[in-house]
This record gives structure tokens, sequence and C-alpha cells, in this order.
């Protein structure tokens, strides 16, 4: 009896280093998903990112109908990929506003021309001051907002094909 | 193989798309496996840093100091209790990405405002959850980090009680 209990001490550093292998192994690389969704959205006012579009305030989704909003930057590379699923759905009658992060207007124009816009209204955030009180951690993320100013969703990363009906359905249980 | 070749196995999925991972998200369609172990690295090294940040400046703060000494300590205090969302594993004091110097700016922006630092931990709780402190509070799951060293202690004192005892009887 008293023998097995001798074990016990190597029995712990045995479990101990099978924890830390498995972790050395598979690095985590952990997606941190916004802790506001079904709270209502942060009141902010943005300037126009670039001229040709109004600005974005918290405003715009108060208006009974569910939209979304896509956080996007020029200079991100996934949001390229996006772009043609974006502009299926714009035409397809769904409202998409974007905030544009730390983009000067010269790049948020010749990223739209070359790319397309399906925006309605584009908001600058250059210091990403509405992008932390959303709880977003990166570009491109997406989030349906009801008509009441809820958020009620949230995509991370591009949105692919086959992304588009759950967003959908989203936005449907948004109505 | 290397880090290169164990990622590029992974199936590409949606987070990995993400502009903080977006190296990741770069792998293309497969080649010969000889092929890409020279080329893909090469074209990596040449196309990353062109277009992976931000062409604005830094956000006002970000890396200056605070005029007030107290209110810079107390932002500075803030900071490396506050976790990077781009460099998971950094803290925003740490990271050079865009973000954080962005978190650092609201940070000392606040404090010189007039903020306490716990509300502003407690609006980025809010906004990301406990995970982007360092400074995990007590629940239900992180109740053992507290508790068990406290057992551990009493399990050597009583162990070492024994053994003195034992010392004593001879």
């Amino acid at each position: 009896m008293k023998r097995t209990w001798l074990w016990i001490p190597l029995a712990l550093f045995g479990l101990f280093f099978a924890v830390m292998a498995v972790g050395l192994s598979k690095p985590s690389s952990t997606t941190i998903t916004s802790k506001m969704i079904g709270k209502p959205l942060p009141k902010f006012s943005l300037p126009p990112a670039h001229a040709p579009q109004p600005g974005l305030g918290s405003a715009s989704f108060q208006q009974g109908q569910p939209r979304l909003l896509n956080i996007f930057a020029s200079w991100c590379i996934p949001c390229i990929a996006e772009a043609p699923v974006l502009s299926e759905m714009a035409r397809k009658g769904v409202p998409i506003d974007a905030i544009a992060i730390r983009d000067r207007p010269q790049d948020v124009d010749r990223f739209l021309k070359r790319n397309g816009n399906p925006y309605q209204r584009i908001g600058s955030d250059v210091n990403s001051a509405v992008q932390m009180a959303l709880g977003s951690s990166g570009v491109p993320e997406t989030f349906v907002v009801d008509g009441r100013g809820i958020i009620r969703y949230q995509h991370i990363g591009d949105i692919r094909p086959e992304d588009v009906p759950e967003i959908m359905a989203a936005l449907r249980a948004a109505q | 193989m290397n880090d290169f070749q164990t990622r590029r196995a992974e199936p590409v999925e949606a987070p990995f798309s993400h502009s903080r991972m977006w190296v990741r998200a770069k792998n293309g369609p497969s080649t010969s496996s000889g092929l890409r172990r020279l080329i893909a690295p090469a074209l990596l090294l040449i196309a990353t840093p062109a277009l992976a940040d931000s062409l604005m400046p830094d956000a006002q703060w970000a890396n200056a100091q605070l005029p007030d000494a107290q209110q810079e300590h107390e932002a500075k205090a803030l900071m490396e209790k506050i976790r990077c969302l781009v460099c998971q594993g950094q803290s925003v004091a740490d990271s050079d990405s865009d973000l954080a110097g962005d978190m650092r700016s609201l940070i000392r922006t606040r404090i010189a405002a007039g903020e306490k630092p716990e509300a502003i931990r407690a609006w980025l709780i809010e906004r990301y959850g406990n995970w982007i402190s360092y400074e995990p509070p007590m629940t239900g799951i992180t109740a053992p980090l507290w508790i068990l060293p406290l057992l551990l202690l009493a399990l050597g004192v009583w162990l070492a009680r024994g053994r003195f005892r034992k010392r004593k009887a001879k």
C-alpha cells in the first residue's frame, strides 16, 4: 500500500508534462468574440471615410430595419476577398454600412474603386475607438444590427459564399 | 517539419482569415511540396510588410507618456494587465500592433480625463470578456487557481508535521 503512494508524485509530473507537451504542439489561436451581442450598439458618430459618401453614426441603426455593419480597411487583405460577396448581398437588397479602420480617404477611395462599393455609409475610425467600443478584435468583421440598434450577430473574418446563408438567417431573425 | 509547414497542413478556416492572422490566410492552392517549401516563404517575405498594417500614423498617446507622472504610472500599470488582441500573449504595453497602440492611447486619454483604471478595465472586459485581462476574477472555473495553492501548502505543513513528530519520538 505504501509503495503505490510513492508513485503519485511521478504520476502527477507525468500528467503535468503531458498537458504542457500538448499545449506546445498545439498553440492556441483564440478567436475573441464580442461580448456586445444582445446589447445596444454603443453611441458613436464618425466622419465620412471618403468624400462621396456620408459618415456613419449609431442613429442610422434605429430605423426599424436590420442592417449589416462591416468593419474593414483598405490595408486588409481578407477584406478584398470578401468584397465580391458583400457586393452580391448589397445587390440582393441587404443594407450595408461600414466602418473603415485607421484609413486615409485616398486609400478608401482606391480600395472601393478596385473592389466595388456595397456600402451606403462609411464612417472613418482613425484610432480604432469605435472598433474597441464594439468589442471587435480585427478586420474584417461584420455585425448584424436590428432595427432598434441591438447587436444580434457577429461574423469574424472574411465572409465567404458559404457564410452567406447564416448571415441572411441572422438578418431575418433580427426583423 | 518547420512551423510554416505544420500550419500549411491545417485547413484554412474562417478565423485564420482575420487580419490579425492574415499571413496564414495567404496559403494558396497546393503545389508540389518541394517547390512550395522554397517559393512560398520567399513570397511571404516579399509581400507581407507592404500591406499588413495601416498607413496611418500612431494615435496621439500610443507611444507618448502623459505629462502627469502619477497618471502615466497608473496608465502604464493598467496597460501591463491588458492583453493584446493581435499578438495574443503579449500585454498591450509590450505589443507593437496598431490595435495595441490605439488601446494604449485610449487608456492614457481616459486616465488623463480622470477615469479610474478599474473602470477602464471593466469597460474592456464588458466588450471582450475576461480574456482581455491578465488578472482573472475569481469565478467557479478560476477558483482552483487561488484555492489549490492554499490546499497544497496545508498538505505540505501536514506532511512536515508528521516527519517532525517521528523525529521527536526517536
